[in-house]
């Protein structure tokens, strides 16, 4: 155990997710060994990082703005909304290149064991969006997990009666895997969303 | 001691619940026919690579294999699928929100102690494949859940005789403090009067008297459902926090 702000430094470090007790010791000693410039460089990161990020108030996106450079893209359209559970979802699929509508955040997925609900998600905001006319089709990115599903499962029987067209990211076969490793859900699913060979 | 030498053993277990831990893998809660309610590992499991894939989502019935672990938590090295029911569970919201209530409750039915319990084991099994593969109202396979776990628990209520002096018969009043249906002589202050349709509900429910309990009205569902639920929170002492999400009109 170590005493004062080394110790200090050591418990903080640990509350970290993924921190055991061996590497906030590891990472401490290691700013401690480092140059003065490269820790107030990290402290100056953290401080920036908690005083001017914060989420989009259109699609809870994080953003150093009021809205996100997504939202504020003309380029970008309205008509197309992704929905997904989290900031880093909406990362992975502008990787993809291929989508070039907005997004909308929820915050996470519905998880009633765990005492989420549909009111702790921010689905009251994208009813906002919807009801300013300009959306056309929702496509619900969250997770494909039961979570994530149901999650799904709750926001198409919420929008879908408003007129919306609603779809769900295509599940199936990754690419490069061996079908005999495949599980009987993803493999059933596949067999259900096969389409035709051009 | 290197993890390859520690003893494997098999079991069929129903998933109840997975909780996230680091960055890819999970604890998943597991109810197993011949372990009783215990925890363990899947390393990897929310990797879209993961050799699980979807068998260990919540409500599915697996026969695993398990490294035992030193303390509680085991861990999970191979899963078969033998009953995948999450999937269908959860593109249903009535069925998923039941679901989940039934996984809450399996789990104050049966404490993380290792000691199996056939009974809860088959009804959570049951329940699940109900959900997934029947027309059924997911809120009456619920309340029947409830009702047949509780009467494996040894407190469910009495329904066919006074909860307190045992007379035989189908008595009006219902205290859930006293246990059940209470006689005239018995009946104490705060006592319900329930619609006697809704405690036949409740009687075609614990015997699983699917025609009776189809039949009933949504008005004797929801009487009948506020009765079991209020029965069990009081006698497991604590509230079922998934019930507010059950839309009891379905």
């Amino acid at each position: 155990m170590y005493d004062g702000a080394l110790g200090d430094l050591i418990e903080e470090l640990g509350q970290l997710p993924g921190i055991g007790p061996k590497s906030a010791q590891r990472l401490a000693f290691h700013l401690l060994a480092s140059d003065s410039a490269d820790v107030e460089r990290l402290t100056s990161a953290l401080e920036r990082v908690k005083a001017q990020v914060r989420f989009c108030e259109n699609c809870g996106n994080v953003t150093e703005a009021e809205q996100c450079g997504i939202c504020r893209d003309p380029r970008r359209t309205e008509t197309l909304i992704c929905v997904v559970e989290e900031p880093k979802d909406v990362l992975a699929v502008e990787r993809t290149g291929e989508f070039r509508g907005r997004y909308h955040v929820l915050g996470g997925a519905i998880n009633p064991l765990e005492g989420i609900g549909p009111d702790d998600l921010r689905i009251r905001q994208l009813m906002v969006r919807l009801q300013k006319g300009e959306t056309k089709e929702l496509i619900l990115a969250t997770d494909p997990n039961t979570e994530g599903e149901a999650t799904a499962t709750y926001l198409a029987m919420l929008v879908k009666p408003m007129g919306f067209k609603v779809t769900r990211l295509a599940s199936g076969l990754p690419v490069g895997g061996d079908l005999e490793y495949a599980d009987e859900v993803t493999l059933g699913r596949a067999f259900s969303g096969r389409r035709d060979v051009d | 001691m290197g993890v390859s030498t520690r003893k494997l053993f098999r079991d069929d277990a129903v998933v109840l619940r997975t909780f996230k831990l680091g960055e890819a893998d999970a604890i998943v809660s597991l109810l197993g026919r011949q372990r009783g309610r215990y925890r363990a590992m899947a390393k990897g499991l929310r990797r879209t690579s993961s050799k699980f894939g979807a068998r260990l989502a919540p409500f599915s019935h697996v026969d695993l294999q398990l490294i035992e672990g030193r303390s509680e938590l085991h861990t999970v090295t191979q899963a078969v699928g033998l009953h995948l029911s999450g999937g269908a569970i959860s593109s249903d919201w009535a069925a998923y929100t039941a679901a989940c209530v039934i996984a809450e409750a399996a789990e104050r039915l049966v404490p993380e102690d290792h000691q199996p319990d056939l009974d809860v084991f088959q009804l959570t099994l049951g329940a699940f494949r109900a959900l997934a593969e029947t027309d059924l109202p997911p809120v009456l396979v619920m309340d029947s859940y409830l009702l047949r776990g509780m009467k494996s628990a040894g407190w469910a209520p009495s329904l066919s005789e006074c909860a307190s002096c045992g007379k035989a018969g189908s008595h009006r009043a219902f205290s859930v403090a006293a246990g059940g249906a209470v006689c005239g002589d018995c009946r104490p202050g705060g006592a319900t009067v329930p619609a006697p349709a809704s405690l036949e509900l409740m009687r075609a429910l614990e015997a699983g008297d699917w025609s009776n309990a189809t039949a009933a009205d949504p008005r004797q569902r929801t009487e009948a459902a506020g009765l079991i639920a209020a029965h069990f929170q009081w006698h497991s002492e604590r509230p079922l926090k998934t019930l507010k999400y059950v839309p009891h009109q379905t």
